[in-house]
């Protein structure tokens, strides 16, 4: 391979130039056309074209740009989690932001721009490419979460988690410096080889590792760097606490696979006893928390901490079916999670902001079909068959129990046993409660495709998941 | 040694001036010292030979960053800053989160103090020298990292647009 620019590399990159393309096309319309839905539209169709794109490199496996993007099953299955994401969470916006009186243009272009940000998180092999990408998709969120401007809370969460964000980018850095210094070299496969080199209590790559931990924790709202994710979720437009809930998060741990599994590989010794803490105190805060909120969406923020906590088991087991489980369940998350939102964003009105639990009081009497939906989504999210969230877990678990993590696993169940407390809080007033008003749900178009959409594939991985482990599978044994 | 003297003379302004940046009242005397701060900075670049990075942190910090704080600040009200309380309630829990830290770092640096040392860092190989610091950078830049290099065009338009969205005054369609 050389070490200068060569046209394949173009190639390589297609999926993300068109996204661009779009982003900026979508800046240069927002002066043309006043109907700004139909600029939700342009964006959609950028993304389902970078999904064409997406579709025809899907068989290659080759690194491009002299080493620094990977082109393998792993950034592809991600990169497909991120146009997910954002063509779903796109199309619940169309009528949101009519009825929040800030639909514009850039709101579409950011989310396209974030998009490509993470495209390049899951593809980069070096440092300075991966946090490139982070920064992109970073900085687009903060500015869509305080996309309400003339909303206080909207504000106070982009403030909140601008300012957090910047600090923990700062002790990514940090890591990320001190590996640099260590071998040399920005490249994940370097990074390994020199730390493989070093005695396991050196304490320089201690320090990397601890640093570059802290910082990639906060990135997926881990606890004990979690406490910006409720205020972040609560204050943001509903369909960006949608997309960040699935889209940055999936990005976030596409990132810690390459780094965990990769560069600081030889460090597994050092950063098992970490990882282990952080994510059974992540399932267990995030769950107890929880079960305290009055809102539906600081709940859910809550409740996405937890879904952190079980994915991090991947993590501490390592083999091939914890690394499976990885993509797996957050593949699977996408599809649940932003169903539950969707549900969330149908409930807000002219005149409700529709966030609390007493709004969903009696929601299967005035709106059976929205309850419905939501008690769909809220099982797979508490991991009862015969939804997809049963599969995600049972994967995680398994794993757990393979590499002999038992108590890990028994702490898991016993998370998994909390949440069903919570989720079916919900239920109960949605099924158990008089109606305190009459009126339904907001269907758009763009919200019943999505909701149809979740719908579909929440119930199908549940009842036939063998395609879609078969694709996780494929992602990490041949990524990895 | 005289690098050696430098070094220290630079690293001990640069230390100095950035605790002045935030214990001072007045945050143009803030501005003042993040400038000499900065400048000192980019002294300790020129004694590791990187005139490139010495240059643009110079241009780029000085220049452009720390102009701009200026501006902010003369648009904003600086007699209230100044006699507004400057920490919060937690500054004790901060100042000793802070000590610990710094001791931690300061035992890992100095226990790992033999891993740090590249000797391809520290002093360049003679052809590298011939070349030049910031050919090597431009070079740098358009093989290993030309996608990152071009990636963070995009992250300045997204700044520009953020900003822009942020800022702009509401239409009366809005309203």
């Amino acid at each position: 391979m050389s070490q200068f620019f060569q046209i394949q590399d173009i190639g390589a990159i297609t999926p993300e130039l068109e996204l661009v393309a779009f982003g900026m096309f979508l800046l240069i319309f927002d002066l043309l056309i006043p109907d700004k839905r139909k600029l939700g539209l342009i964006a959609l169709a950028g993304i389902a074209i970078s999904g064409l794109f997406l579709f025809r490199l899907r068989n290659t496996d080759f690194s491009a740009y002299g080493g620094v993007l990977a082109l393998d099953p792993f950034s592809i299955f991600f990169k497909s989690i991120f146009l997910i994401a954002a063509a779903l969470s796109i199309a619940i916006s169309l009528k949101y932001l009519d009825i929040e009186r800030e639909n514009h243009g850039e709101y579409y272009a950011l989310i396209l721009f974030a998009t490509m940000g993470m495209m390049f998180m899951a593809g980069a092999v070096d440092l300075v490419t991966l946090y490139i990408g982070l920064e992109t998709m970073a900085i687009a969120t903060y500015i869509l979460v305080g996309f309400l401007r003339s909303n206080q809370r909207s504000n106070e969460a982009s403030m909140k988690y601008f300012l957090l964000g910047a600090f923990s980018s700062g002790i990514l850095l940090y890591g990320m410096s001190l590996l640099y210094g260590l071998s040399g070299s920005t490249r994940f496969v370097d990074i390994a080889e020199a730390l493989s080199r070093r005695p396991l209590t050196d304490p320089i790559s201690m320090m990397a590792m601890i640093t570059l931990s802290a910082g990639m924790f906060f990135k997926v709202a881990a606890v004990p760097f979690h406490q910006w994710t409720p205020d972040a979720y609560e204050g943001a437009p509903t369909s960006i606490t949608a997309f960040m809930s699935v889209a940055v998060k999936a990005a976030s741990f596409a990132m810690m696979v390459r780094i965990f599994m990769v560069a600081i590989y030889p460090l597994r010794p050092q950063w098992l006893p970490i990882m282990a803490a952080v994510s059974v105190m992540t399932m267990t805060i995030g769950n107890i928390a929880a079960i305290t909120q009055s809102n539906v969406k600081r709940m859910l923020a809550y409740s996405s901490i937890s879904h952190a906590g079980y994915i991090l088991i991947g993590f501490i087991a390592g083999n091939e079916t914890g690394l499976t489980a990885v993509p797996l369940y957050l593949f699977i998350y996408t599809f649940t999670n932003l169903g539950a939102w969707a549900v969330i964003v149908a409930l807000r009105r002219k005149d409700v902001i529709g966030e609390q639990i007493d709004d969903m009081a009696g929601l299967f009497f005035r709106h059976p079909s929205g309850a419905v939906l939501m008690l769909i989504f809220l099982l797979s999210l508490a991991g009862i068959p015969p939804t997809a969230g049963f599969i995600g877990k049972y994967y995680l678990f398994a794993a757990a129990i393979q590499t002999g993590h038992n108590t890990l696993a028994v702490i898991a169940v016993l998370n998994a046993a909390i949440s069903i407390y919570f989720y079916f809080r919900i239920v109960v007033s949605m099924f158990m409660r008089e109606a305190t008003e009459k009126t339904g749900l907001v269907y758009a178009p763009g919200l019943t495709m999505t909701l149809a959409i979740a719908t579909f594939f929440t119930l199908l991985i549940g009842v036939y998941p063998d395609p879609f482990i078969a694709m996780a599978r494929q992602a990490v044994v041949l990524g990895f | 040694m005289l690098e050696l003297i430098l070094f220290y003379t630079f690293g001990t302004i640069a230390v100095v001036s950035a605790i002045l940046v935030i214990t001072r009242h007045n945050v143009v005397h803030s501005a003042a010292f993040l400038g000499a701060t900065l400048f000192a900075v980019a002294g300790i670049f020129l004694t590791l030979q990187a005139e490139f990075l010495a240059g643009v942190q110079v241009i780029v910090y000085v220049g452009g960053i720390l102009v701009l704080f200026v501006f902010v600040i003369m648009l904003i009200a600086v007699e209230r800053s100044v006699h507004e309380r400057q920490y919060n309630r937690q500054r004790t829990i901060a100042l000793i989160t802070s000590a610990i830290l710094i001791v931690e770092i300061a035992y890992g640096l100095y226990r790992g103090r033999d891993s740090l040392i590249l000797p391809s860092i520290v002093t360049p190989p003679a052809a590298a020298a011939a070349v030049g610091n910031s050919e090597q950078v431009g070079t740098a830049l358009y093989t290993s990292y030309l996608l990152p290099f071009e990636i963070a065009s995009i992250l300045l338009l997204v700044a520009i647009v953020g900003a822009v969205v942020l800022a702009k005054k509401r239409t009366p369609a809005e309203e």
